[in-house]
Formats: C-alpha cells, structure tokens, sequence
C-alpha cells in the first residue's frame, strides 16, 4: 500500500534533512528538457552527479521534464522553476528571453557551437522492404505515399522535418521559392494525420502501423531501428538534410534565485566534454568532439548537411515565415483543404 | 410574510457559506481569471481572432459531432438504460460496470484505441475502409470518439429516474384502453424526457471540451477535422495567448447559451412532472 502523500513527503523531507546533516551540501537541478532526450539526460545525470561529487564534494541531483519543446518553454515562462533547459530548437529557448525576460538575448553566445553540445539531422524511416522505393525527398511527394510527420505548429522536430524538406527544395529547383512552395504543399498532401509531438508520430508509424514513411530525428530513428528485434523498419537517408541544433541554457532567473549558476552552468560544460559527448553519441545524439564521432563513425550515416542559417537566416526570420499564424505552412494547409 | 423555515437539522449558515467559497474557489476564480485576461483584448481584436475561417471551421466540427453524438447516445442510451432496469437477464451487472467504462479510461488511450480500430489496416478499418466507411483521420472518427466518451452521461441520468417509474401507471393506462404505443408516447416518454435531455446536455457539454480522445483519432487536418479545442493547443504553441483566450471564451459562451436552452426545453418538457 501507499503511504499517504502528506507522510511521503514529511519522510522525503526528513531524508533531506538527514543528508543535510550528514554530508556536505546537496543540491538539486531541474531540467526542463524535449521528448526524445529521456533517455540521454538519464544517463547523463548519473555521470554528472558522479563527476560533481568529485569535484566539489557536493551532491546534486537532477529531476527531468519532459515534453514537446514549444509546450515546455511555455510551461518554464509560466513559472516552472527550471535551473537549465535543453530544448529542441533555438527559437522555444528565445521564447525565455523574449516572453520571459528570464534570460539574457545574448543566450546562445555563452556556450560553445551555439550553445548546442550535440548534433542530430532529420532522416526517413520506411517499412521493411521499403515496398514504395522511397529512396528521397522527391519520393515523398508522390500521389499514393503516405508521410508521417508531427504537426510543425506544435512539435519542434517536425518544424525541423519541414525545414529539411523545404531546403531540400530550394536547392534541387535552384532556390526558385515557388516552386519549393508548390514541393512542400504536395508533400503535406500525402500527411494523413498531424499528430501534436515526434514521439506521437513515432508511435502512430511503429505501433499503429500507419504511413509508408516516417520523417524522424535521427537519434529517435537509430533508437526504434535497435529496438525492432526482427528488423520491421528500414533507415533512408536523404541526399540533403538540415543540421539539427538542440540548445542548452541555463535560466538565470531561476539559479539566481536559487543559487544554483555555478552548478547549472557546469552541468551544461559537462556535456562538451569527452564524457558527456560520449553519453551523447550513445543514445544517438552526434557529439561535438571529433575524437568521440570518429569512435562513433559508423553509428552515423554520411548525410550532406546544412544549417539553418545557411538557408533560412536563422530561427527567428525562418519561424516568422514559416510558422506563425498566416505563415507560409499555414497558407499551404489553407491552399490544400 | 417570510416565516424562516423549520429544519430538522441546523447549520444552514456554514454549510451555505462552505458551499459558496468551494463552488468560488473551484468554479468563478478560473473563470473570472479568463475573463480578466479576456478583457485585454479590444472587441475588434476578439472578433477578429475569434471568427478567422479556421475558427470558424473548427467551431463548425465541434459543435455538429459533439451535438450528432450526444442526440446518437440520447437514443441509445434511453434504450440501454431501459433493457438494465426494466429485465433481468445473465450478466446484466456486468453490462452495467461496462457503461462506466468511457467514464473510468483515460481519454487518450481511448483516442488511440479507437484511432488503430478504423485505421485502414486495424481490426475494423480493413473491413470497413473498403465499403467507404473511414473511421479514422475523418469528421466520423470525431464523432466516434465523442460518442464513445458521452454515453455513461445519459445511461446513468435514466437509470434512476426508470427505477423510479412505476409499472403500475402503465399497468392502468393499458387497463383504460391505451394501446402499446399510447401507453409509450403519453405515459412513459413524457416523465422520460426530461431526464433524457439531461443527459443529452451532459454529454453534449463533455464533447465540446473533449480534446485527448480526438486529437489521436480526428488527424487534426486544418478545416477539416481540427476541433476547436486543439485550435487552442496550436494557439498557445505560438505563444499567443490572446488568440488561444478569444476562441476559449467562443466555446464557453456557446456552451452556456446550449446549456440554457436545454435547461428550458428541460422546464417545458417537466410541465408534467408534479411540482415539489
């Protein structure tokens, strides 16, 4: 049986105490994080805890959130005490500094590679077989294919999916913006359902069986691949992607309030380094560090990559276009009904 | 002459006051706090974000399905509730515990239950998408998932009120001459019906919040199957909590207008029913 929750808590309470007491000083961090980082930030948090005890003595410990990336800034502006987040996209993180005021505009100068420690792109999954031939992005627009992908209003991987077959576009017609338009409505045609979250679509591709294509982040590709024992999926990887950029911060509002700067800070650090990228390339996540991705080579299939700000002049100018109320996506949604 | 009213029991005063702090402190803060936010929102701006064609489309699917689905479960459920008072067969309790199913399962996993039935290549789907019957990612999955969610509404309003009706009215109207469907729509109906429409706007008003059950099984194609409470999710997703606040305060307004209709045509159709 349970214990009440009012007893639970006193007991958690006194365990604290305790460890107060005890041991030197114990310090927790909350991580407002995106959804498919479950599985890296477990990982990481152990590592880290370990690394800060030995360094400092003192013990810290993480509590994780997790969620779609827009829907976790939102709950962080509304007041979610995070000490650091680690977002899908740099745009959900500028949200903090331009709805919030928690952090500074300068945010991504602070750490290095933008402040993204780690990498991933978008890629295709297809069933077994691949019984449409789907080799492409050209393949996706086809009459007949049914193409999985979350819905870009509300899922920051699907507003990376959608940017990548968007570039895609522009570069095969020769950056003619009307015709890479006319691309992407004829792709969003073959969308039978928007689900609200890239874990959501992952589940109505393998479980439900539904769509002949799946556009995925990477790492969430390489995952389900090791977890379909009899092989039921299949990777494509696109002549073309996007160079996916999670980002990091920490919130300075919270750990001044807090006095948590000093360990949220380092707790980010730690991902740039060799055991931090490490846990990262584990879980499918392309690490910084060229000596951990040599190790790592064969984990990550050879894409021709380009960024955000190579093709759409950075996340603000690209979600202005794009994806707020009466962008373009919504104006092909419009056009396609 | 007001004459204060003799109770049997005391404590009028704390339990009046307890009932207006709980229902202010659950109920009115809320909604007050929607309106307050509401209100910073000139008219022009309101209208303008309430009434895009969007919207518009959206209100359209929420308020056709949820009110196709509450009338489908008003049928229905009358008869559900009837066959559980009115016979005793094997396994009746169990039917019974059944009806509260909708009530007791998480209205997501129903959603994505549904959704893998009627899907082209579910149990249901392969049989039923190539007759032309798509139950999932169109306007029929909606009001599939809100009739599925709506139905424990009206069977548990009828029940009591069936228990109550007494066998020997109808006994005496077939006594007095009145055939089968005289006893049912003089007799029977008329002391049913306002029940039913109570639990035809339970239901109603549970659809029209509805959100997880449908967003797994509805596909959210813009103007096409995208319900208004999901138009909200995508809303506050950019950050716009104006927009998102317009379209809530639509839904609300167009809930209590429904709920007071139904509350009249309750009054008239209990015109009937002995005054307490």
């Amino acid at each position: 049986m349970k214990r009440p929750r009012s007893t639970r808590i006193l007991l958690a309470a006194l365990g604290i105490w305790l460890g107060w007491a005890a041991a030197g000083k114990e310090v927790t961090l909350l991580n407002v994080s995106y959804d498919p980082t479950r599985e890296l930030y477990q990982d990481y948090n152990t590592a880290f805890a370990r690394h800060w005890q030995e360094r400092t003595g003192d013990k810290v410990t993480i509590r994780q959130s997790h969620g779609g990336s827009g829907k976790q800034a939102r709950a962080v502006i509304d007041g979610l005490e995070a000490d650091v987040v680690t977002l899908a996209l740099a745009y959900d993180v500028d949200a903090l500094w331009e709805k919030g005021q928690l952090i500074p505009q300068d945010w991504q100068k602070r750490l290095p590679n933008n402040s993204a420690p780690y990498t991933s792109t978008i890629v295709l999954v297809v069933r077994k077989g691949n019984p449409k031939q789907i080799k492409d992005w050209d393949d996706l627009v086809k009459p007949g294919v049914s193409v999985i992908t979350p819905n870009p209003k509300t899922s920051g991987g699907a507003r990376w999916n959608y940017l990548a077959a968007w570039g895609y576009a522009l570069n095969k017609f020769g950056g003619d913006e009307g015709k890479a338009r006319d691309f992407m409505a004829r792709l969003c045609r073959n969308v039978p359902t928007w689900e609200t979250g890239a874990r959501g679509a992952m589940t109505t591709f393998v479980q439900r069986g539904i769509g002949d294509v799946l556009i995925a982040w990477e790492n969430e590709a390489l995952l389900a691949l090791k977890e379909s024992v009899r092989g039921e999926f299949e990777l494509v990887v696109p002549s073309l992607s996007i160079l996916a950029e999670p980002t990091v911060t920490w919130v300075d509002k919270v750990v001044n309030q807090r006095g948590t700067r000093a360990v949220a800070q380092a707790y980010l650090e730690y991902l740039y380094s060799p055991e931090g990228q490490e846990t990262a390339a584990k879980h499918y996540f392309r690490p910084r560090l060229p000596s951990v991705g040599q190790k790592h080579a064969d984990t990550f299939p050879k894409v021709n990559l380009f960024t955000i700000d190579e093709v759409f002049g950075g996340w603000q100018k690209a979600q202005r276009t794009h994806f707020n109320d009466g962008g373009v996506f919504d104006q092909i949604q419009r056009a396609n009904r | 002459m007001a004459r204060k009213q003799f109770n049997a029991l005391p404590g009028f005063g704390l339990t009046m006051g307890f009932t207006l702090f709980y229902l202010s402190a659950i109920v009115l803060v809320p909604f007050a706090g929607l309106l307050i936010r509401a209100l910073e929102l000139s008219w022009a701006d309101f209208w303008r974000l309430a009434t895009t064609d969007r919207a518009l489309a959206a209100y359209r699917l929420t308020f056709g399905a949820s009110l196709i689905a509450a009338v489908a479960n008003a049928v229905f459920g009358t008869l559900l509730a009837w066959v559980l008072v009115r016979y005793e067969f094997p396994g009746r309790r169990f039917v019974d515990a059944v009806v509260d199913f909708p009530f007791a399962l998480p209205t997501a996993v129903a959603g994505l239950t549904l959704a893998s039935l009627f899907a082209a290549n579910g149990w249901l789907g392969r049989y039923l998408v190539p007759l032309g019957i798509r139950g999932a990612f169109t306007p029929l999955g909606v009001v599939i998932a809100l009739t599925f969610v709506g139905l424990p509404f009206v069977v548990r309003t009828l029940q009591p009120v069936l228990q109550n009706l007494e066998r020997e009215v109808e006994e005496a109207a077939a006594t007095l001459g009145a055939g089968r469907w005289r006893t049912f729509a003089e007799i029977i109906a008329p002391s049913l019906l306002p029940a039913v429409l109570t639990g035809l706007a339970l239901a109603f008003a549970r659809a029209i919040g509805e959100y997880g059950s449908i967003v797994f099984i509805s596909g959210n194609l813009p103007f096409k199957t995208e319900i208004a409470p999901y138009l909200i999710v995508l809303r506050l997703e950019e950050y716009d909590y104006t927009a998102a606040i317009a379209l809530a305060v639509v839904l609300l307004a167009f809930s209590f207008l429904l709920l007071g209709a139904i509350n009249l045509l309750q009054q008239w159709a209990s015109r009937f029913q002995p005054s307490s």
